[in-house]
């Protein structure tokens, strides 16, 4: 049974829709001892990283995560969950995340003369995969990903990026894999079939 | 081929909604029964579409019919970001449009009489979560006045300076409905969408008079819009989804295939 965090943030009815679709069995929890019977979590999430991570810590969700992730057991963070899987993040003043992966989440390269991509960065953009990566190897080199965000992580050892995206003439990881944490910026819920064929990739390979 | 816009903008389908059918009217007046949203939805995603927009041209949240049901029903099989419009004056309209399946809501009449409403929402919902909808009229060259009501009602409000205003308030993205091509099939409004992008830094969405291909192409190269909105055009056939493609990705406008 895969576990979706509910900690009053993102869009959980669309990430249960996506996994209904797939055939995957699901529940939607409020419970952090939940958390013990799940074979998989996801922590989804949408808004400010600074407020995510009072909302995870007021449900007394942080230290039951990290035994989760100690223990071995699959955690796949989508958008604003996968950057609270890292140290910190600069968004609205420093805040504290998850600690999970080596790295810092910082806002996306602004655009200038030459590069004239929007910040927020909204739509669909082209993903280059890292098939060296566990995750990378999951998604297709140069499908297009439905993205909606303003910030993205930095991982310290770019052996986790599984996928990047090109922003403003920089090449931004959008996709990360650590051994049994897991974590994309943008949505797969959202994302049309290749985004739910990353999802089925995911729930397959933790079986 | 040299891309007309940097970043692949966006093919959104637009549904107008009566619950419990999917209409079209012509300057958004003389609605035509086109059929049942899911269906309706439902092809769109299967062909490609990359969002759709369920705009409630009624504006009756609840009720019998409601448009809840019909996002509810759609968001079962749908994997597109879906907003919704219509009718959209509290924060607790805004928990049950996301609650049913919804991304977005699309808000114009509330925020034009309570522009704070517009910052509340951001801030509980987050930027990305809320556009701001404006029908906008033109009354001059590179004049337009912003409408609520589909069109119906004026606001005395210049159109640009409404959307900059709301900009400031935290709103994710705008979409800029051209009242005078609403349903025109003749092209879009690209002098507004033009002027609109350049004054304000979120994505901007434009809608009205799309019935071919190249007015698609055209709006793309013209005003670096970041997503084109139709509806007239798939609900009557005159160009498919996959077809639209292909032919903005031969025009060199570099949407998703």
């Amino acid at each position: 049974m895969i576990l979706i965090v509910d900690y009053g943030r993102g869009n959980l009815f669309s990430i249960g829709q996506a996994l209904k679709s797939i055939g995957v069995e699901f529940c939607i929890s409020q419970n952090p001892d939940d958390l013990r019977n799940a074979s998989a979590v996801i922590l989804p999430g949408v808004g400010a990283f600074g407020d995510a991570m009072v909302n995870l810590n007021d449900k007394e969700f942080v230290e039951p995560l990290k035994r989760y992730v100690d223990a071995g057991k699959p955690l796949l963070g989508i958008c604003l969950g996968m950057q609270l899987l890292f140290e910190s993040s600069d968004e609205f003043g420093v805040h504290a995340g998850l600690n999970l992966l080596p790295g810092k989440v910082s806002r996306l390269p602004e655009p200038d003369q030459e590069h004239t991509m929007r910040i927020p960065n909204v739509g669909w953009r082209q993903l280059q995969v890292n098939s060296g990566n566990p995750f990378g190897k999951k998604m297709t080199d140069h499908s297009m990903v439905y993205f909606v965000h303003s910030f993205a992580p930095q991982p310290t050892n770019t052996d986790h990026i599984a996928a990047t995206t090109r922003v403003n003439g920089k090449d931004i990881a959008v996709a990360v894999n650590m051994n049994n944490i897991y974590g994309c910026q943008f949505h797969p819920e959202k994302s049309g079939p290749e985004g739910l064929n990353i999802l089925r990739k995911f729930t397959e390979s933790i079986k | 081929m040299s891309l007309h816009t940097p970043y692949p903008p966006r093919i959104i389908a637009r549904l107008d909604i009566k619950a419990p059918n999917v209409v079209k009217g012509i300057h958004l007046e003389g609605l035509r029964k086109i059929g049942d949203p899911g269906t309706i939805a439902q092809r769109y995603y299967n062909e490609g579409i990359d969002e759709i927009l369920f705009m409630d041209i009624v504006a009756s949240l609840y009720g019998r019919n409601n448009i809840l049901d019909v996002i509810e029903s759609a968001a079962q099989n749908i994997f597109v970001p879906m907003t919704v419009g219509g009718g959209i004056r509290t924060i607790d309209d805004i928990v049950a449009v996301l609650r049913s399946g919804a991304d977005k809501v699309a808000i114009n009449t509330a925020a034009i009489g309570n522009a704070n409403f517009l910052k509340e929402a951001a801030e509980r919902f987050g930027s990305q979560c809320i556009v701001l909808s404006i029908e906008a009229k033109k009354h001059g060259e590179g004049q337009w006045e912003a409408y609520t009501d589909n069109g119906r009602e004026r606001t005395g409000r210049d159109a640009i300076l409404w959307a900059q205003e709301a900009e400031a308030l935290g709103i994710g993205e705008i979409l800029v409905t051209s009242i005078d091509k609403e349903g025109t099939k003749k092209g879009f409004d690209t002098a507004i969408a033009g002027i609109v992008r350049s004054k304000v830094n979120v994505p901007v969405i434009v809608c009205g008079g799309a019935g071919r291909a190249e007015h698609v192409i055209d709006l793309f190269s013209s005003s670096h819009a970041d997503a084109a909105v139709c509806s007239s055009i798939f609900h009557y056939d005159l160009c498919s989804i996959p077809q639209l493609k292909k032919r903005l990705i031969e025009a060199g406008v570099g949407v998703r295939p």
